[in-house]
């Protein structure tokens, strides 16, 4: 057990400086960098005092080295815990997780709570009632709510707010220690809208998941000792249909840190997918590659736990 | 697999007329069998259908042309423009319908290349083993532990705006996944009966994976490429709305849902309508995708015990 956990973290490394290295020489491949957007916004001067501006920028900010010899720069400054200063925000990029992740975390804990209050269910009346209508209609519910694009449901269900409750994209986002119920108010709705689109999944994956266990011996058993109906379902049946439900929501959750990039900016929520997305079409390269790191190493980790968490919730499974 | 059937059957018997018949008979009743037994799989064919014969015949069917902008900006839904024109004067139908195309195009070209791609790469990498396994695997890590959107974000910005390189970009994205998939297909398959026969008889390791272990991938394949049509689509119309997908004249449903969201007030039919094309068309191929993964998994045959 330990063996394989060590294993497992050690595996971190080469993924974690692979997934460095991508997203490193693509921003490097991007047309345009940092120092001609900020030259060229603000220049009115002739060309050639604008090139010189450029040039010292690019000294300054080490970008006229090779990308090799920057890579390393940046990697021996991370290893230690320096992430750089953002080239937009003119602040050490440290700050600027510090106040994202805990937004982007609690609007991801949000979401998978509220997909699995309804999702798990309807998968399992959508099993145990399997070919007839209440299946098709929870099938068509869940199958709408992948198809509906979040861009597509998210602005409607803005709009609904706006018009409908008159509620508005907060100006300023209150986090949950200053006032509880602004903060949830705030993300209640991002939530939802995220939730929609992942409950289809879940929701499909319990059912499948329901109709494969019961059609397994032990469930068999279970009927000829006898045993109540219910107790079959909910006792035997569905704590194993579960298992794979448990891996998949660990595997979004890993996911949503990072990855609510469109609901982030819809709802105006200032968390780390919209910043990403921004840092991605402003060149603020130390930006992206410090929540790109921390967005792969919670993902890394989210799933390590999911597998450990496995082998605890099915003695069956053995890592050795 | 039915068709190959029924084909081989005619072969035995060629020459004879009545054959034929019959098997566009049973090819009817299969359809109908499907239809019954799969209403929503069924359904979803529909949809698809429908939709590639919009996308085939957008050029004969669209009255006006995608990019033409000759029109009062606004104007709400009427005879001459069912579903109005966008803020550019331009006819809404015929852009939902030449999206239809690009959408198709994007979708199908990039699930192509990339479930191919990654799945030679993980049956290969997967077969062979050892050293050649092991990086590859970490290449896929660190591929998956990158957050989707933002790799093909990043991928857009440093390619540049173009309907290619959304494909390219959808590709990279595709692949890992396809790769692990796949690869863990090649572990097992590398240990059954046939194969190890195969090589018994002195079959090389290229004729054992293209003639043994590829044939055996195909249906695990064909599941990931049509489960994965809808989430390329999605992903350029998401990549559109984010302002780094298809250029800005192409006729794309993010591209005339992010502008439609300007004017969703005044003219909600930029907005409704490309949204509605895009959730049909993900609704109908996820239909279908469901239907077509049913009846490759035997275990999920017959009715609850």
């Amino acid at each position: 057990m330990r063996d394989y956990v060590v294993g497992r973290l050690l595996m971190f490394v080469p993924t974690l400086l692979g997934a460095s290295i991508v997203i490193f020489v693509l921003l490097r491949l991007v047309p345009g960098d940092i120092a001609e957007i900020l030259v060229l916004q603000t220049g009115s001067e002739s060309s050639t005092v604008q090139q010189k501006q450029i040039q010292q920028i690019r000294t300054e900010l080490g970008l006229d080295r090779a990308v090799p010899v920057q890579y390393l720069d940046w990697l021996g400054r991370a290893l230690r815990g320096d992430f750089g200063r953002s080239y937009v925000q003119q602040r050490p990029v440290v700050e600027i997780l510090a106040e994202r992740v805990p937004r982007s975390l609690e609007l991801a804990l949000l979401t998978i709570a509220l997909a699995l209050v309804w999702a798990v269910p309807l998968g399992v009346v959508s099993a145990l009632r399997q070919n007839t209508w209440p299946d098709y209609l929870a099938r068509v519910v869940s199958l709408s709510g992948l198809s509906l694009p979040i861009f597509f449901t998210g602005v409607l269900m803005l709009y609904g707010l706006v018009r409908v409750f008159g509620w508005l994209p907060p100006l300023e986002f209150v986090s949950f220690s200053q006032s509880p119920v602004e903060n949830l108010k705030q993300l209640i709705w991002p939530a939802i809208a995220q939730a929609y689109y992942i409950s289809a999944p879940i929701t499909r994956l319990t059912r499948s998941q329901v109709l494969e266990v019961a059609r397994q011996d032990f469930v068999r058993t279970a009927r000829a000792k006898g045993l109540g109906e219910r107790a079959v379902v909910y006792r035997h049946a569905l704590r194993n249909a579960l298992l794979p439900v448990v891996t998949f929501v660990g595997w979004w959750g890993g996911r949503l840190l990072g990855g609510i990039v469109i609901v982030e900016i819809i709802f105006s929520v200032p968390g780390m997918g919209s910043a990403l997305a921004q840092a991605v079409t402003q060149r603020d390269y130390p930006t992206v590659q410090a929540m790109v790191f921390v967005s792969a190493l919670v993902f890394l980790v989210i799933n390590l736990v999911v597998d450990l968490l496995y082998s605890w919730l099915d003695p069956r499974i053995t890592y050795g | 697999m039915m068709g190959r059937a029924s084909a081989g059957a005619l072969a035995t018997t060629s020459g004879s007329t009545i054959r034929p018949r019959a098997r566009a008979g049973g090819i009817i009743r299969e359809v109908g069998r499907f239809a019954i037994r799969q209403p929503l799989g069924a359904t979803g064919a529909v949809i698809v259908l429908v939709l590639i014969a919009t996308a085939l015949l957008a050029p004969a069917l669209a009255p006006h042309g995608p990019r033409d902008a000759a029109f009062t900006p606004y104007q709400p839904p009427s005879a001459g423009f069912p579903l109005g024109t966008d803020n550019l004067g331009r006819d809404v139908l015929s852009r939902v319908m030449w999206g239809a195309r690009l959408s198709l195009y994007v979708g199908l070209v990039s699930v192509v290349f990339g479930i191919t791609l990654g799945a030679l790469w993980g049956v290969v990498t997967g077969y062979v083993g050892g050293v050649a396994d092991s990086a590859s695997q970490r290449v896929v890590d660190s591929l998956m532990a990158l957050p989707p959107i933002i790799l093909a974000l990043s991928l857009m910005a440093a390619l540049g705006q173009s309907v290619n390189n959304v494909i390219l970009a959808l590709t990279l994205l595709l692949a890992p996944t396809a790769a692990r998939t796949m690869r863990s297909l090649a572990l097992v398959l590398r240990e059954a009966e046939y194969v190890e026969a195969a090589r018994a008889i002195g079959c090389r390791g290229w004729r054992v994976i293209a003639r043994h272990v590829v044939p055996n991938t195909l249906a695990t394949y064909i599941v990931l490429v049509t489960v994965n049509i809808s989430y390329a689509i999605v992903v350029e119309a998401s990549l559109s709305f984010l302002g780094l997908g298809a250029p800005p004249d192409e006729p794309s449903w993010g591209a005339m849902l992010t502008a439609g969201t300007q004017a969703i007030e005044a003219a909600p039919w930029t907005f409704l309508f490309p949204g509605l094309a895009i959730s049909l068309t993900v609704f109908g191929l996820n239909l279908l995708g469901d239907a077509i993964r049913d009846l490759t998994d035997p275990r999920l045959r017959g009715g609850l015990g």
